[in-house]
């Protein structure tokens, strides 16, 4: 299993043909205490880079973008009585969707464990 | 605010609490022109601890503004709508500044802040009351705004000191009155809500009011920046003290019904739609005096077009400022501040509504990313307020 990471603060798990996507530690230490998480609805098609989900903090909303195109194939019912997951398990149990992967070339721009930890320092 | 070029557009100023609050590991955002702790811990645990303990929230940022000379209230009632020449030394008052259509330029607190002067008691003499002063303590980002005001419509026999050297930390929470005994002894202890004092806590001279904007007893305390760390250093060495950003102090006072200013009271709000009626002092209704009157009176003759409510809000997601209000098809209102309540774990917001659908228990609806959420119009305050009245 690979694990992929945008600089949008969005990770993603690859495991054949299906993409885990959430959002890392790095950024919901930003965002602050995760209060609602809107999901999309299963079955939609998203465009890499266009809007997939919000994240609710008490503060503000933070819009979370489609790190590649597919379609959505499930979301985390966890998150809707517990979104504060988000904040206690980003990387793991605080997933937000899986997806399909709709061109795998998508991943070329996308940063690694380490690249992804130097992007974070250099903040 | 002027279009000019970059270099006009005012830096970022520090605040005298500003490395304390770095050393604390607050995070720091710009705000009303400062660097303001937004956080520390977290926003949900910072707003429990309040309504649960005690928060010292750094509110230096605000105005303070002292207001002295023989003829101070009656000059000051040419502006503001409340009584202020019959508030009595040490007595606090809420007050709006409005403008000629009546629209709301700041709220604020005004302190009959007039000192007494000690006589000779062995001679006979028992003291007297000096100059008349008035303490004011108005919004961060209006501030020099209404500085400017005030010294236009305000005689130049009264001096208006603004105390950019001073510091105001605010301590609120259900322990702030225990802390605050501990470490001033029978300093607070007659004191009740909206009443002020002066006190000289060794070196330092304080003003010490029972007031705040989190719906909880507290304090506002106004020292000398050169002192302001060491307060805070001794506030905060009392167990039931943690320092709060104003991540908390927000979501606070929308539970506590309070309304922002520059979002929910604007200068297109007056204080009749803005359900803030109490800060026009029955008398001075009457006599008026005071720029607005006759467009408030109007209002107030007439009924307001909309009204500001408290609304609850189905679900968890939360609804924020600028969300449309719905009766039906019909847009009638606009959300002015919202969010999710820590106490209550849902979301909650203030707005303003047609008149005709102001009255609790009016079911409408909130659209937010294109949803609409099914929002009730709620009593405020959202969380009762614990206010120290006493007995």
């Amino acid at each position: 299993m690979a694990r992929y990471f945008t600089d949008e603060h969005e990770w993603i798990d690859v495991e054949g043909e299906t993409a885990t996507v959430g959002i890392t530690d790095y950024a919901q230490g930003q965002l602050g205490d995760i209060v609602f998480v809107e999901l999309p609805d299963v079955g939609t098609v998203i465009d890499k880079g266009k809007d997939a989900a919000v994240v609710e903090s008490v503060k503000a909303a933070s819009d979370v973008y489609a790190p590649i195109s597919g379609e959505v194939m499930e979301t985390n019912a966890a998150l809707e009585d517990d979104p504060a997951l988000v904040n206690t398990s980003p990387e793991e149990d605080g997933w937000f969707f899986k997806m399909t992967i709709g061109d795998k070339s998508q991943f070329d721009g996308l940063m690694d464990e380490a690249a992804y930890k130097s992007f974070c320092d250099g903040l | 605010m002027s279009d000019d070029t970059d270099d006009t557009i005012a830096e970022t100023e520090t605040l005298p609490l500003d490395a304390w609050h770095r050393r604390k590991g607050a995070r720091m955002v710009p705000f009303a022109g400062y660097h303001m702790p937004i956080q520390f811990d977290g926003i949900v645990s910072e707003h429990n601890w309040t309504r649960s303990q005690a928060g010292l929230f750094d509110v230096s940022h605000m105005g303070q503004i002292m207001v002295t000379g023989e003829k101070a209230a009656e000059e000051l009632e040419k502006l503001l709508p409340g009584a202020i020449a019959s508030l009595k030394p040490g007595k606090v008052r809420y007050s709006l500044l409005l403008d000629e259509d009546g629209g709301i330029l700041d709220d604020l607190m005004v302190t009959n802040a007039t000192p007494w002067i000690e006589g000779d008691v062995d001679a006979g003499d028992e003291g007297r009351w000096g100059e008349p002063a008035y303490y004011l303590v108005v919004n961060g980002a209006t501030k020099w705004e209404d500085i400017g005001h005030l010294r236009e419509f305000i005689d130049d026999d009264v001096t208006l000191t603004h105390m950019d050297e001073h510091a105001l930390i605010a301590l609120q929470g259900p322990s702030a009155a225990t802390a605050l005994n501990r470490v001033m002894r029978n300093v607070i202890d007659d004191m009740v809500f909206m009443e002020s004092v002066t006190h000289e806590f060794g070196e330092w001279p304080l003003r010490i009011t029972r007031s705040g904007y989190t719906g909880e007893d507290g304090f506002e305390i106004s020292v000398p920046a050169e002192f302001a760390e060491s307060l805070a250093d001794r506030l905060c060495a009392e167990i039931e003290v943690r320092p709060i950003g104003l991540g908390a102090r927000d979501s606070l006072r929308l539970e506590a019904g309070l309304p922002l200013y520059g979002h929910d009271i604007t200068t297109d709000t007056d204080p009749v739609s803005a359900d803030l009626g109490f800060a026009l002092t029955k008398k001075r209704r009457e006599q008026g005096g005071w720029m607005g009157h006759e467009k408030v009176m109007h209002v107030l003759e007439n009924g307001p077009a909309q009204k500001r409510v408290g609304l609850a809000i189905d679900g968890r997601m939360p609804a924020r400022e600028g969300a449309p209000i719905y009766s039906g098809d019909t847009q009638v209102g606009r959300i002015t501040s919202g969010g999710f309540s820590p106490t209550l774990e849902r979301p909650i917001a203030m707005g303003y509504v047609d008149t005709a659908l102001a009255s609790e228990g009016t079911e409408l609806e909130v659209e937010v990313r294109n949803k609409r959420l099914p929002a009730k119009v709620t009593k405020l305050p959202f969380v009762p307020h614990r206010y120290h009245r006493g007995n």
